[in-house]
């Protein structure tokens, strides 16, 4: 850069005419320079494969020729289109997975709302004690995999209709638990509610601590009643925060993988994300594309009106102060017994789940769940043909060892480069302020929210199948893992990026500039150091969701390339199922482990990590 | 060491508005300038236009004899190549490091030798009284140690210019009185060209050699402190400095040398003014008795003001009212009878239309 400005001498850049030096000027400012590069990362990493993936769902390709006789490879048709919506298939693959989408999208989310908005109530308003010990119970089933109580579900009420191993209750009582309690959308939405509850909790709780409480005390010298004040200010004054938490929700549970392929495949309960699965298996990408964009403009529809609501309702959260919480809602007699309650039903949905997959796994002989048929086979076992149809303990398995290991590959470079990613768009966006460079990029780094998990990896089939330019084909590399971990923590990196690199003050840069550092320097010696606080915690927090992460890659994992995750629904499919729990409890303690190491470093904490 | 400074034209906008405005502007050497206007003036874009923190959209401008930005040929030298050096507002030290660290940052990018540099920390941690905190963090001193470390920090590679943007303004009432001294003479030792932007007159009335007063982008006047107090160039100027606020009074020419304001007249040279006039009256300026006295107006004393070393005397006659300073704690009663008398010396005459200074012709 400073090469460019020497003004004595003649240079190849002196001789250019005022604009064109201007222009490069600009363009070599280091917010320009990052700002373009993220944009050429962005097309390449979203835009281009989501314009891949369009192309495919209206493009015949080899596949097409068992539906379609007449099918020419590579000619424009809307044949994916209409079999999809308008045939004779259509009820089955789009319609009904569709429908059982959103029964469960909406029961999970107002089953968690219910559970997390009442927690945080009374955590928050009430004189309830312990509320230190709830709000790091609440924490701990959204810490474990999504898909770890449905498997947990299994172990307790699995009835035998679809095989497998009958479940603790069956043994316990002998007659089998009926379907509808096994199986389907009840169990698939409670599992995942107690799992997504943890959002409703802590937006709502913070929204609730963000009150100013002078607003109900007026409220209350006017002589309103308590349920008056509650439901006409104190109700109305979280509604954002209801609302964040409900589109969360609603839009994770929308493109969920784990717990409707535990619950619901086996007795063909399909939702979108299983019928894109079941599609992308047999190769039919048009129509798996085809459920991906329906899928992705419901998510995008959901977001979008929940930005209208709450965008012109934000102004609430700025009329509170930090006021003092003086009025808490006396339990009186009720409070022993709710406290109580509240704490045994968390730890049961924190312990149990734990307890039963454990126990399965110590289970020798199928189906009986006595002491005496205890042992650790499934773990450390040789190879034994009366148990397990063969296969070694887990612990002597390579598979789960390379597994294992590629989880925790997977995560470190998925953490590093998001991190990294995270401090560059901050520092592009920021410095950038106020021009419309600065806006696009924070933009384009917003798409990948709006798009499910699932979808997100059904994207990156199209675009890495075949060679693009200068790239090879990633399909079924590791790369692709990272590639589609790291955009799709685009977002959640921009806006930790910007925060962190709001709280530089741009004095400090300039201070240095002014000293006579360059861009290089500046950015090692001051920007970096000052914002590597964010860094780390972004790095740990980007790690332990990548390790639990399951529907964003389902779709792209092959044999060698398995991670845990993905090997807990592998060995599921194949009725392993003792052998599932088995991967998971590893993954559960690998998670574990991170979630200690983040406890330990300051400032680091998943209300953070959710960009709140 | 000193240096000229040279703007040409220099116009700096943020959308349509001209926050610096078709700005020229020569400061010579050892020159203490200081851009002074309210808030929103452009002041502070200026002096970021200097020091290659903005890029303007036009003009020139040359530290000596070098040409750090044009935009007809466009050059534009990064900060770090114009030779000057930046202390800010909020002191901007980078918290992650020592005092130490904060002041040879500049020094280990020229690639300054250890043992020099160790010379260089005590020479000007001494300079700015602050010997002995060098293995500190910014957080573990106080706003006027830290600004003190700002200070030192520009003054250790030694710049040619000393930029100084509102260094005093996060300062306590009385640890700006104490920097006030020593930046003076600071700058009296080391007689570097500075450009010190404020908003408040007293600092610059203080410390400047040159006052250059600023108003939506424009350099309204550029004198001395002397001049800028006693014969501000229009009515802007001259109701923005000065404390108590000069007294402005509607009035009209008369054909025989002195100005009529409603009830009575007070002669002046008007040096052929004519029609609707203002006068303005610095409140020093004014001549106070409790009794009647030759050429004296009789007012009634609305309110008195003691503050120790003088006092503020509000007056009043009819509509018109008229700030009074006196030294040492007045004993005037409120609502008395007072007679003032205007020293027709210190009047300053201005255009009602224009709000231009009416100025002797030779």
């Amino acid at each position: 850069m400073a090469s460019l400005e020497a003004s004595t001498g003649e240079t190849f850049v002196s001789r250019l005419p005022a604009k064109a030096r201007r222009f490069l000027r600009w363009v070599t400012t280091p917010q320009v320079v990052l700002s373009l590069f993220m944009l050429f990362l962005m097309f390449y990493m979203v835009i281009i494969p989501l314009y891949r993936m369009l192309v495919t769902t209206i493009t015949f390709s080899e596949n097409d020729l068992r539906y379609a006789q007449d099918a020419v490879i590579g000619q424009l048709t809307p044949f994916h289109w209409l079999r999809m919506l308008s045939s004779k298939i259509s009820m089955i693959m789009t319609y009904e997975p569709l429908l059982h989408s959103l029964t469960i999208s909406m029961g999970a989310t107002l089953l968690s709302f219910t559970i997390g908005g009442a927690m945080a109530w009374m955590v928050v308003r009430t004189d309830m004690p312990g509320r230190n010990i709830i709000n790091v119970l609440a924490t701990v089933p959204y810490i474990m995999p999504s898909w770890t109580i449905a498997m947990a579900w299994k172990v307790l009420f699995n009835n035998g209709t679809t095989g497998g191993t009958p479940g603790i209750l069956m043994y316990l009582t002998g007659t089998p638990p009926p379907d509808w309690i096994s199986y389907g959308p009840l169990p698939i939405i409670i599992s995942s509610a107690l799992h997504y509850y943890t959002f409703f909790f802590l937006f709502v709780s913070a929204a609730l601590m963000s009150i100013d409480s002078s607003l109900e005390e007026a409220g209350e010298l006017a002589g309103a009643s308590r349920a008056r004040i509650l439901s006409k200010i104190t109700f109305p004054l979280v509604v954002p925060a209801l609302m964040s938490g409900f589109i969360m929700t609603f839009s994770k549970t929308m493109g969920t993988f784990g717990g409707p392929n535990v619950l619901g495949v086996p007795v063909r309960y399909y939702t979108l994300s299983t019928m894109i699965r079941s599609n992308t298996t047999i190769s039919a990408f048009g129509d798996a594309f085809v459920l991906a964009i329906v899928l992705i403009l419901f998510s995008m529809t959901t977001i979008f009106i929940n930005q209208k609501i709450v965008g012109t309702r934000k102004s609430y959260e700025t009329i509170g102060g930090r006021g003092f919480m003086a009025q808490k809602t006396k339990l009186r007699n009720w409070k022993g017994l709710l406290t109580t309650l509240v704490i045994i039903f968390q730890v049961l949905i924190a312990v149990l789940p734990l307890i039963l997959l454990i126990w399965s796994t110590l289970m020798l002989r199928s189906g009986d769940y006595s002491i005496g048929n205890m042992g650790l086979a499934h773990w450390i076992g040789e190879s034994d043909v009366s148990i397990n149809s063969g296969e070694p303990g887990v612990l002597r398995n390579p598979a789960i060892y390379k597994g294992a290991w590629n989880s925790i590959k997977l995560s470190l470079y998925t953490a590093f480069f998001t991190a990294l990613l995270g401090v560059v768009l901050g520092y592009a966006i920021v410095k950038g302020r106020g021009t419309r460079l600065s806006k696009f990029v924070e933009q384009l780094a917003f798409i990948p929210y709006v798009i499910p998990g699932i979808a997100f990896g059904a994207v990156y089939i199209s675009m890495f199948t075949k060679s693009v330019g200068p790239i090879p084909p990633l399909y079924g590399t590791f790369a692709l893992l990272v590639v589609v971990s790291v955009a799709k923590h685009i977002p959640y990196s921009s806006r930790s990026g910007v925060s962190a690199m709001l709280q530089v003050g741009r004095e400090l840069e300039e201070a240095a500039a002014v000293a006579g550092a360059n861009a290089w320097q500046r950015f090692t010696r001051i920007i970096f150091p000052l914002t590597s606080t964010g860094f780390v915690s972004g790095f740990l927090l980007t790690f332990i969701t990548t390790m639990r992460e399951l529907s964003l890659i389902i779709l792209l994992v092959t044999p060698t390339t398995a991670v845990l995750a993905s090997m807990t629904m592998r060995y599921i499919e194949n009725g392993n199922e003792q052998q599932a729990n088995a991967v998971i409890i590893i993954l559960i303690v690998l998670v574990l482990i991170g979630n200690f190491i983040i406890s330990r470093f300051r400032g680091g904490s998943l209300k953070k990590g959710l960009g709140m | 060491m000193s240096t000229t400074i040279t703007i040409k034209n220099l116009t700096k906008r943020f959308g349509d508005v001209a926050a610096v405005n078709n700005v020229s502007l020569t400061i010579e050497p050892g020159t203490f300038l200081t851009l002074l206007g309210p808030s929103g003036c452009g002041k502070t874009t200026l002096l970021r236009c200097i020091a290659g923190l903005e890029d303007p959209n036009e003009g020139e401008i040359y530290v000596g004899d070098k040409l750090v930005f044009s935009s007809k040929k466009g050059i534009s030298l990064p900060a770090g190549q114009r030779d000057l050096g930046l202390v800010f507002q909020n002191y901007a030290l980078w918290p992650h490091m020592t005092v130490y660290k904060n002041i040879t940052f500049a020094l280990e990018i020229q690639k300054m030798s250890k043992d020099q540099m160790d010379r260089r920390v005590k020479e000007v941690l001494a300079e700015v009284q602050m010997e002995g905190y060098a293995d500190r963090y910014p957080r573990e001193m106080s706003g006027g140690q830290q600004q003190r470390i700002a200070l030192a920090r520009m003054l250790a590679y030694r710049p040619k210019v000393f930029l100084m943007d509102e260094p005093l303004s996060n300062l306590d009432a009385r640890l700006r009185m104490d920097m006030r001294t020593e930046l003076k003479r600071l700058h009296h030792i080391s007689g570097a060209t500075t450009i010190y932007v404020t908003h408040d007159q007293v600092e610059a009335l203080t410390m400047s050699t040159n006052i250059a007063v600023m108003k939506l982008g424009v350099i309204q006047q550029l004198d001395t402190p002397d001049k800028v107090y006693h014969f501000p160039a229009n009515l802007f100027i001259a109701d923005f400095i000065g404390n108590p606020k000069v007294n402005l009074l509607d009035g009209s020419v008369n054909g025989n040398g002195s100005i009529s304001l409603g009830s009575f007249s007070v002669p002046v040279a008007t040096y052929g003014a004519s029609g609707e006039v203002v006068l303005a009256v610095r409140p020093e300026d004014i001549a106070v008795a409790t009794k009647p006295m030759e050429g004296g107006v009789e007012f009634s004393a609305y309110s008195v003001l003691p503050s120790g070393a003088d006092s503020t005397i509000v007056a009043r006659r009819e509509e018109m009212e008229i700030t009074v300073k006196v030294m040492g704690i007045s004993t005037i009663k409120m609502d008395e009878k007072i007679w003032l008398k205007f020293d027709s010396e210190t009047l300053n005459l201005y255009d009602k239309e224009s709000g231009n200074l009416v100025v002797s012709l030779n």
